[in-house]
């Protein structure tokens, strides 16, 4: 029930904070979220959607942290013991 | 899609599998109190990916399973109402009250609508002025601030045809009930994303540190998961307990401001009893007295409670995380998702239902470590 989707915005509408909305476009299926809760969310950004409301805006570098602890775990696989 | 597949990556998931195994070097028992993990735990076959004696045991974490039976009773006497259309998500609509469940209640000619946003619900009020618009608002703090949202503009744009009938729960008052029960055996926790999301984990620092319990922020993609217990197993192996974040991308330390912010505003902390664990002090959300107007329970007056009826299920322990599904007799002979004995099976997220679809009715017995 707390399932929520990585969605890219496409565009933003609306001035007033509370009913703030984007053009989301999840793999090819378009929906309008509410960007209430993300004031700072842009058109670009990706945004994790739960019951129509961004809740939060991914942060691409820390995205990649998952990679990095693989690779460094790699490393560790290769290390002479 | 950006952000979900690359977390879905196998060989990627045998790498720290492998780590895992190499860490691990005495039994361990985690804990996962969120629905969504429990089901992608199963569905990928997680568990079965990692050492034995590693254990990871599902708590309570579907809002829908532990919503008590009377809060259902409530909202079937609600919908009953001639002049009501009830507005729910769908998962709501098989979970048994006392008596029955609100799908048996549509049935019945009760104006029962699924919505899949609580902004839906707001514009059935708009559309309908002449009938009483409910929303039956569950969830944990993932929903919290989307339901407030509701109510937030209900208030502004003055809709007095609108109402909620709120049972939301609290999830880390429901980890220290967990811990304090003399039966405990979880040596860690893995912490639902989603929720940190909004209220951030800064309330888990004083659980971990009182009880020593590690406590991992995770994300619900297969490599999510299987990082997070990797986080955690460390942490256990080396005698450390302390709060670490996973889900970096999506959960920052402080959470959500702003949807912490219409949650303070339209809500108070209330106690409130949990499906199969009992009453659980300040582990509730009501609509704060300044929303009085637009609560559906002092607008329809409900005042029905009964106790829940007694059968074979033991969704109770398997929300306590003391047995699983598989252990039930019942298990996939006398309670199916087509046939549920109790919530665990109902809901999709319910661990008896992912098991149930995700290794079949015929899982041996005991083989679900």
């Amino acid at each position: 029930m707390c399932l929520a989707v990585p969605g890219k915005i496409l565009s933003v509408a609306g001035d007033d904070p509370l009913s703030r909305v984007g053009r989301v476009d999840f793999g090819g299926v378009l929906r309008q979220i509410n960007l209430a809760f993300t004031p700072e969310a842009d058109v670009g950004d990706y945004v994790l959607v739960h019951v129509g409301f961004a809740i939060s805006v991914i942060d691409a570098g820390q995205a990649a942290r998952v990679f990095e602890q693989l690779r460094e775990l790699g490393d560790l696989d290769e290390a002479p013991r | 899609m950006k952000f979900r597949d690359e977390y879905r990556d196998s060989s990627a998931a045998r790498r720290f599998a492998d780590a895992i195994a190499r860490t691990v070097t005495r039994p361990w028992t985690l804990m996962e109190v969120c629905g969504g993990q429990t089901h992608a735990i199963v569905r990928y076959g997680i568990d079965e990916l990692l050492p034995s004696g590693l254990t990871l045991v599902h708590g309570p974490g579907c809002p829908v399973c532990v919503t008590p039976a009377e809060y259902v009773d409530k909202a079937i006497e609600i919908a009953l109402r001639p002049d009501v259309i009830l507005c729910s998500f769908g998962d709501m609509l098989r979970v048994p009250g006392s008596q029955g469940d609100l799908l048996a209640a549509k049935s019945q000619g009760a104006q029962v609508r699924i919505v899949y946003s609580p902004l839906d619900a707001l514009d059935v009020a708009r559309r309908h002025p002449d009938r009483e618009v409910v929303f039956f608002a569950v969830g944990f703090e993932t929903t919290a601030p989307a339901n407030a949202m509701a109510c937030y503009r209900a208030r502004q744009e003055a809709l007095r045809n609108f109402s909620m009938l709120a049972c939301h729960v609290l999830v880390p008052p429901a980890m220290r009930t967990l811990l304090d029960a003399p039966s405990r055996r979880i040596d860690g926790f893995l912490a639902a994303g989603h929720v940190c999301t909004i209220m951030g984990y800064r309330e888990y620092e004083p659980i971990s540190a009182e009880y020593r319990v590690p406590i991992v922020v995770t994300g619900f993609e297969p490599l999510d998961i299987l990082e997070g217990v990797l986080l955690c197993v460390k942490q256990l192996e080396a005698g450390r307990a302390g709060v670490e974040n996973q889900y970096s991308r999506a959960v920052r330390p402080e959470g959500n401001r702003h949807a912490q912010n219409l949650i303070a505003e339209v809500f108070r902390i209330v106690p409130r009893r949990w499906r199969g664990i009992g009453d659980i002090a300040g582990s509730g959300l009501a609509l704060a007295e300044s929303y009085n107007d637009y609560d559906a329970e002092r607008r329809f007056g409900c005042v029905r409670t009964q106790s829940e009826r007694i059968s074979e299920c033991i969704s109770g322990l398997v929300l306590r995380g003391e047995r699983k599904p598989p252990d039930c007799p019942a298990f996939g002979t006398r309670c199916t998702p087509e046939h549920p004995l109790g919530v665990t099976m109902v809901s999709t997220e319910g661990a008896c239902a992912a098991y149930h679809r995700f290794r079949g009715a015929t899982v041996c017995k005991g083989a679900a470590r």
